[in-house]
């Protein structure tokens, strides 16, 4: 391609496969207690 | 959905459902958003690039604008644009949701501080009881035997000592870790503390055995020497940052590979607060900065008037942070490819399911930031009460039941908000606030935008 470059796929929905087990950090207790973003957090199971 | 925007000078296209990420040239950059502008879920990419979307284009050579076209159907084709969020099973998912277990405390260990922040969301640390008081081991054990009860076969506890100052209550600190830790084998656990402190109270010994058993250490500083000094004075007024500083110091120099943030919060009096992570860059690697929680009649908290001013604040940071890849800044932190899965991110937090929170009287509330509001407490370790009722209004709660997420592009990201700050400023916890939503896709432009040029986008 010429126009685009893609640097992630998809990478959620293929998640969708395997999630759900829970076992991963509670967002709130990493560093924020106020605001929330989920998406820095490890998955458990990778 | 498609979600295009600019930042550090790159051009990115976000497709929402699938979780891909594209950098663009100026010419498909405005072709997408055109398309995506007028169109949802990108059908017309099954056919030749209209007409009338062409001229809408003029700046732009047709041919050119034609290969473009057949560059975003491969992509659409390929499940990495316009792609539908059917995949996910919210029936299946809503209802391992609400079986969700309790999984993570907030350990208030301390309701008293030895520090007097102006914007302190605990009333200085007494959460507005009037009564400063440190927990006794008895109800420490208490609060692990109910998470060991409550968490059922999930394996991983968290226990985030939490106050107030948790220095503040240090034997309760190393009573509560060595009771969890002898629990562990028996019931097939595996406990991890981690502490949220002012480091006022930091002594060696202190510093040696958070090194030892704390996994996280939330160190509490707000950056530059004035700012904190305006803002967390100690009880006799004086700054506090000379105080603590040497002593953050000493714990991140033998932290070794365990985690550490040090954590400032910024409000209205300071907006400049690129300034105060530079600062503390300079005394740790791992820097975490974030908007201030207040009521709009707070003379500190961050009104919609400052947006424009706080997003090009965090423009600047990323400029900043793009020459500077040694410095880990939390909210520009988004992994993209081995982040939480789809599941996760339907309910950001799990405060009052799978977190909650518990004061030094036995008290459990849904997180830190419900502490003595009576209207949201769910029982107590005393009297073995937990208000499942009111827990499941909390665990129903996701992205799709969350009006405004389910058309804003940041939901799998963000996962919803922070049900706390929307009942602070809404006076509900299901719709979340504009200032604190604003801000949360503003940063996370700048961390997928910072992701993109490490991926070479800028080359």
């Amino acid at each position: 391609m010429t126009h685009i470059k893609t640097i992630n796929g998809a990478t959620l929905k293929k998640s969708a496969a395997h999630g759900g087990c829970g076992e991963c950090q509670t967002s709130c207790q990493s560093a924020c207690k106020t605001s929330c973003t989920v998406a820095n957090q490890k998955c458990e199971n990778k | 959905m498609v979600h295009t925007f600019t930042s550090l000078g790159v051009r990115v296209a976000v497709d929402v459902n699938s979780g891909a990420v594209h950098v663009l040239d100026q010419l498909t950059y405005d072709l997408l958003t055109a398309l995506a502008e007028r169109e949802e879920n990108g059908e017309s990419l099954a056919g030749e690039l209209p007409a009338d979307l062409a001229r809408a284009l003029p700046q732009h050579d047709g041919a050119a604008l034609a290969e473009a076209w057949e560059e975003l159907r491969g992509l659409k084709e390929a499940g990495l644009l316009f792609e539908q969020d059917d995949y996910i099973d919210r029936e299946k998912a809503a209802s391992m949701q609400q079986q969700a277990l309790v999984k993570a405390l907030c350990l208030h260990v301390s309701h008293d501080c030895n520090l007097r922040c102006k914007y302190c969301f605990a009333s200085t640390g007494d959460f507005g009881t009037g009564k400063r008081m440190t927990m006794d081991i008895e109800t420490a054990k208490k609060a692990i035997d109910f998470v060991v009860a409550k968490s059922g076969k999930r394996r991983n506890i968290e226990v985030d000592f939490f106050g107030g100052e948790p220095l503040m209550a240090m034997d309760t600190v190393k009573a509560t870790v060595e009771y969890a830790r002898s629990l562990e084998k028996e019931h097939d656990k595996c406990f991890r503390f981690t502490i949220t402190t002012n480091g006022v109270l930091l002594s060696d010994e202190n510093i040696e055995y958070i090194n030892r058993e704390m996994s996280n250490a939330v160190l509490s500083l707000d950056g530059r020497r004035e700012v904190n000094d305006d803002l967390r004075p100690t009880v006799s007024g004086k700054g506090s940052y000379d105080v603590i500083v040497p002593k953050f110091k000493k714990l991140i120099a033998g932290r070794g590979t365990k985690d550490y943030y040090l954590r400032g919060t910024f409000t209205r009096f300071h907006k400049d607060f690129a300034e105060d992570v530079k600062t503390l860059a300079a005394i740790g690697r791992h820097v975490s900065v974030e908007p201030v929680v207040g009521k709009e009649s707070d003379p500190y908290a961050l009104q919609e008037a400052d947006l424009p001013e706080l997003k090009a604040e965090y423009e600047r940071l990323a400029e900043y942070l793009k020459d500077h890849p040694e410095t880990n800044f939390f909210h520009f932190n988004v992994d993209l490819e081995q982040g939480p899965c789809v599941i996760k991110r339907l309910r950001g937090c799990g405060a009052g399911c799978e977190y909650v929170a518990i004061t030094p009287d036995g008290d459990i509330y849904p997180c830190h930031q419900f502490v003595g509001n009576e209207a949201y407490k769910l029982g107590s370790v005393y009297d073995g009460t937990f208000d499942t009722s009111l827990s499941s209004r909390f665990a129903a709660l996701n992205i799709y039941t969350r009006e405004e997420c389910a058309h804003c592009w940041a939901r799998f990201y963000c996962s919803g908000g922070c049900s706390a700050s929307n009942l602070l400023v809404n006076g509900d916890i299901e719709h979340p606030h504009k200032v604190g939503c604003e801000l949360e896709r503003k940063r996370l432009e700048c961390a997928i935008a910072l992701k993109a040029l490490a991926a070479g986008a800028g080359e």
